[in-house]
């Protein structure tokens, strides 16, 4: 029973059946949870006693870095699942997952920058976090640029997974050596850890931005992997039968 | 008959890693270029420095532990494009992969030699150029210390990627984009040793951490090197 619908799920042909009824629904969950916490976080959190309201710019920031990490793990994860078990959808989901968690990482970047000029009255800081972000920017570029240089070879799939599980291995490696480093080389003038803790009415709606931005993630990505679906099956059957294309 | 027999010689089972080192070897030394090209490029890149930020020595002392660990790992890095390219291109890649022993040693059977083809006289060169980058006195050890163990690491992870992009047309930037940003914790112990050495603090915890890197990509990188050699060649 469980088995028999795994397999439906791993099957292209099932997932995109199954998607096709979930994707509404997390488009529909991120627009609210992402539209409400906005409101809610620009408009009628208090704004901070030290960075007045500047600091609103966390309810953007948080989320997209919570998300560029998490997105390269769930990479890692289903590099993995498509490396031992071979399942196909593994892959397209990895796939179609990349761009988004490059663009987050972007995202957290840029507006930690624009955070940055009136917090700490600079664009950029060599800090610990800004520089492992950085180099997961990197990460993410590198997995991508090979799925690029590879195209649509079998070997695209093979090779990318393993780059993926060998960069998460390194993620932590590089996270707290860079940490050691800034420890070393530079004072701790400016933290973004150190402020007060937050009052209730502040991290609420971060945390409905947070939830909407992982229903965004979920939502893209089940959209992205149903295109990817259609485009490595576009020979198969039951596509054809789709489209209403072929012989 | 000739399966026991095969079997019978617990012996040769290193024999053919042996062989294998002493042809990579050989080939090193008859052209010489394999090895005297990173080294020429790391002379060239550490000329480059006083000439774009400033010929003062005090300026230079302060960058050169960085600048010299920054430009031995653009070194390394350009010469890993050759570690598999030639026998992918003639074939003998394939013999390798179909060889009876375990991919992974054959794999650390290479690795090693390309770190004696760079890394180790890039380690041996680096005090010559650090004596032009006004390096203080006393740090030149920890220097080549640092960097003939760093340089390790840099071989094995660089192994990595050079296995990934074997296939791939004009691959040198792809590699890079894809092994720099794992060259990052080497970068920062190894320049952090020879800083430590010339600020009088304790260099251990730095030299180290190198050893940790160097045996968890020692533990690693060969499988995964092995694995992307498969699926390079089977495309």
């Amino acid at each position: 029973m469980m088995w028999a619908f795994l397999h439906k799920l791993a099957s292209p042909q099932g997932f995109y059946a199954l998607s096709a009824r979930l994707s509404p629904w997390c488009w529909g969950l991120a627009a609210c949870l992402i539209g409400g916490g906005m409101i809610w976080g620009l408009g009628f959190a208090p704004a901070d006693y030290q960075q007045g309201n500047s600091f609103r710019i966390i309810y953007v920031h948080v989320p997209a870095a919570l998300l560029a990490q998490s997105i390269y793990v769930a990479m890692a994860l289903a590099g993995l699942v498509f490396l031992v078990w071979r399942v196909k959808l593994a892959d397209m989901a990895a796939t179609a997952m990349a761009p988004l968690g490059a663009g987050m990482t972007f995202l957290a970047l840029f507006s930690g920058a624009v955070w940055g000029v009136p917090t700490w009255g600079t664009w950029w800081q060599w800090d610990a976090r800004l520089t492992s972000m950085l180099i997961l920017l990197f990460l993410y570029i590198g997995v991508l640029a090979l799925r690029g240089a590879l195209g649509t070879r079998q070997s695209a799939a093979r090779a990318a997974s393993v780059l993926t599980l060998v960069g998460v291995i390194n993620i932590p490696i590089i996270k707290y050596s860079v940490e050691w480093w800034y420890t070393l080389h530079q004072p701790a003038t400016f933290s973004v850890t150190s402020r007060p803790a937050m009052p209730a009415e502040m991290w609420l709606p971060l945390l409905v931005m947070v939830l909407g931005f992982y229903c965004l993630f979920l939502a893209v990505t089940l959209t992205r992997t149903r295109h990817e679906i259609l485009r490595r099956e576009a020979s198969r059957r039951w596509v054809q039968a789709l489209t209403g294309e072929g012989p | 008959m000739s399966r026991p027999e095969r079997y019978a010689e617990p012996s040769g089972a290193n024999r053919p890693l042996i062989a294998m080192m002493r042809r990579d070897l050989l080939l090193m030394m008859r052209s010489p270029g394999a090895w005297l090209n990173p080294l020429a490029f790391f002379a060239l890149v550490i000329t480059l420095f006083p000439v774009g930020i400033s010929p003062a020595a005090s300026v230079l002392s302060t960058l050169a532990p960085g600048l010299l660990w920054v430009a031995a790992l653009l070194a390394t890095l350009l010469s890993l494009e050759g570690m598999f390219r030639d026998d992918a291109e003639d074939g003998s890649l394939e013999q390798l992969l179909l060889a009876p022993q375990p991919l992974p040693l054959l794999v650390l059977a290479r690795v090693a030699v390309h770190w004696v083809s760079t890394g180790l006289p890039l380690a041996l060169m680096a005090p010559v150029l650090g004596i032009m980058l006004a390096l203080p006195s006393g740090s030149y050890p920890m220097l080549m210390a640092s960097l003939a163990l760093g340089s390790a690491a840099l071989s094995l992870i660089g192994a990595i990627g050079a296995a990934l992009t074997i296939g791939v047309a004009r691959g040198g930037i792809l590699l890079s984009l894809l092994v720099l940003p794992l060259y990052v914790p080497v970068l920062i112990f190894g320049s952090g040793a020879v800083q430590a050495a010339i600020g009088g603090t304790p260099v251990a915890p730095h030299l180290a951490l190198l050893g940790a890197l160097l045996a968890l990509a020692l533990a690693l990188a060969p499988w995964a090197t092995a694995a992307a050699l498969r699926i390079s060649l089977n495309a």
